[in-house]
């Protein structure tokens, strides 16, 4: 039984996850790092232990140094939120040799979804749809498998990340001095010149489905849609995923539970998908094996608190649900309500919060780490908080999101929240479904 | 500390629900780490919460950067200041030659470093014509937005 928790993050989450750990009746133990000290977390936890200095390279993400103070902290279980070291085999495993468990799947279940090609295999080998296309050992390879896929092709690095290395390929004269360009900007960036060619899915939308397993038995609650993002980071998700036929989701579903079963996987999950807007072909992008940052719009329509799920799992429990117990209702959105000035190009803006004012309500929750007096430090990513809101319909939720936004007030440093207030305007947005490429043709100011 | 109100988000909700059945626009609770003000507004309701003062040294937090202060600038002489606060960095990776040396001839729009912020690689422009003259700042230090990191002495 987990007694002692240890919470290897920061921020909203390590907050969430102390306040769930705390219900239980476990002692939680916060790892901060020297700018995290009087963070609201650190307040929040039963006792803080310093990891490391303010740049995360030498607190949050230093293997050695998490793990020693969690040893030192006599804990018997580490939760890495998300991001950090969470979807770290390295991690994982040195937990393990410390006597510590891991929340969190197998190192097996970490490494199989580790590189984007090897996802894609296991994909594959689960009997899930992927985008036609396939590895490409050099350049020769890559132009015949990208006549073979057709055009337009969009070229990936294997070992890439964040929109680096990716090339969209419209006629294949253009082909040859694309894949030059992949392959160096590939070798560039990753050290690895591997690229795969896939076919161009103009109209994409970003759907995933929450997924949670013991071992043996898996189940999902349901979709979620990412398809409002800027540079590939998300700004606006929500549950289920809109305006998708009722066949097809539950096939998308089904593709997510096969492959949670095919691994055998132990813990929540969420596996994603990209959907064509038109035609609802979905394919599988890959799995990410922590909790995401977007979790909150599932407990909002499921009612089941999936941090809890996690620490049972972990602690080596059966899953109690079961998928006839998951009964969904209702619709759930989160605005991620970060610390960047929208109006000059998402410009970072660390500082001291002199207000935290957020919205208040039924229907609504507001996970924040950020109170008046805080302070935003530069060494970490931009989020300050996620503004959830729920209702019966889409359209009640979508009134609710808006009316929550004009009492959500924060001072003393930039936020995204005038971004959201345009958002929940924009029609598309209202009506609901919309795809990837939302906010290039979002209005604005 | 747990015997401590911990006042969840479920809290604030039941707290927000009996509130909203009362004649009363306005709670303020204090806990020893945190002050809640739940508060009518705009048809709604709002929870703005704040660090209590007295713990800890909230207001006299260590900056995060030493290098803050203002170097004495020579008369003529222009700064490059920081952008943002965040970590300075001479070369665009590491291991590359860094963008610029003392003597190096600069534009406005040359990047003469970087200063990383919240994950993100902020350039950092010359901002005018002239001569690199001093570099104020190491490799890979914190600095505070508007710290000077380097002395340009315009054409």
């Amino acid at each position: 039984m987990i007694r002692r928790l240890f919470i290897a993050n920061r921020g909203e989450i390590a907050l969430r996850v102390i306040r769930t750990a705390q219900r239980l009746g476990m002692t939680t133990i916060l790892g901060a790092s020297e700018a995290d000290r009087q963070s609201w977390p650190a307040r929040a936890a039963d006792e803080v232990v310093i990891v490391g200095p303010a740049p995360s390279s030498a607190s949050y993400l230093s293997v050695e140094a998490v793990i020693a103070a969690a040893k030192a902290a006599k804990a018997d279980a580490i939760h890495p939120g998300y991001g950090f070291l969470s979807e770290n085999a390295t991690f994982a495993r040195a937990a393990a040799a410390a006597g510590i468990r891991f929340v969190g799947p197998d190192v097996s279940s970490l490494e199989a979804m580790g590189d984007k090609l090897m996802a894609r295999k296991v994909g594959m080998a689960a009997g899930l749809p992927v985008v036609p296309g396939g590895e490409a050992a050099d350049k020769a390879g890559a132009m015949a498998q990208a006549k073979a896929t057709g055009f337009p092709a969009l070229l990936k690095a294997v070992s890439g990340g964040g929109g680096k290395g990716m090339k969209r390929v419209d006629r294949a004269e253009d082909l040859d001095a694309a894949v030059d360009m992949a392959m160096a900007e590939a070798q560039a960036s990753f050290g690895d010149p591997r690229i795969y060619v896939e076919r161009f899915i103009a109209t994409g939308r970003h759907v995933e489905v929450q997924v949670l397993g013991d071992g043996e038995t898996a189940i999902h609650l349901g979709t979620r849609d990412c398809s409002i993002q800027r540079r590939f980071q998300k700004l606006v998700e929500e549950a289920p995923a809109p305006a998708i036929p009722a066949d097809k989701r539950a096939a998308i579903e089904d593709a997510a539970v096969r492959l949670t079963r095919h691994l055998n996987y132990r813990g929540a999950g969420t596996v994603e998908f990209l959907v064509d807007a038109e035609t609802f072909d979905f394919y599988f992008l890959e799995m990410n094996a922590r909790i995401q940052v977007e979790h909150p719009v599932t407990e909002a329509i499921t009612g089941v608190d999936l941090i809890e799920q996690q620490l049972l799992i972990a602690d080596g429990a059966k899953l109690s649900l079961t998928q006839e117990r998951v009964l969904p209702h209702g619709h759930a959105i989160e605005v991620r309500i970060n610390a960047e000035n929208w109006a000059q190009d998402f410009r970072p803006s660390p500082g001291r919060v002199t207000e935290a004012r957020w919205p208040a309500g039924p229907g609504i929750r507001v996970d924040t780490h950020m109170a008046a007096g805080g302070d935003v430090p530069p060494f970490y990513d931009s989020l300050v908080g996620k503004l959830i809101v729920s209702g019966a319909t889409r359209e009640e939720a979508v009134a609710r999101l808006a009316a929550a936004l004009d009492r959500l007030e924060i001072s003393g440093i930039s936020t995204t929240a005038d971004l959201h207030r345009a958002i929940v305007r924009d029609p598309r947005f209202i009506a609901g479904g919309v795809d990837t490429r939302f906010f290039e043709g979002l209005a604005h100011g | 500390m747990t015997t401590d109100l911990p006042l969840t988000p479920e809290d604030v909700n039941e707290i927000t629900a009996i509130l909203d059945g009362s004649h009363f626009d306005r709670l303020d609770l204090k806990t020893s780490r945190l002050r809640l003000r739940v508060e009518r507004s705009a048809g709604g309701w709002t929870q703005a919460w704040s660090m209590e003062d007295d713990v800890g040294s909230v207001a006299t937090a260590e900056p995060f950067a030493a290098a803050a202060v203002d170097a004495d600038i020579p008369v003529g002489q222009v700064a490059v200041p920081a952008p943002l606060p965040g970590t300075f960095y001479r070369a665009p990776q590491p291991g590359a030659p860094p963008f610029v040396e003392v003597g190096a001839k600069v534009g406005p729009d040359t990047v003469v470093g970087i200063v990383e912020t919240m994950k993100l690689m902020n350039p950092v422009h010359a901002g005018q014509s002239g001569t690199i003259t001093a570099i104020c700042i190491d490799n890979a230090t914190m600095v505070d937005g508007g710290a000077v990191l380097m002395l340009v002495q315009p054409d």
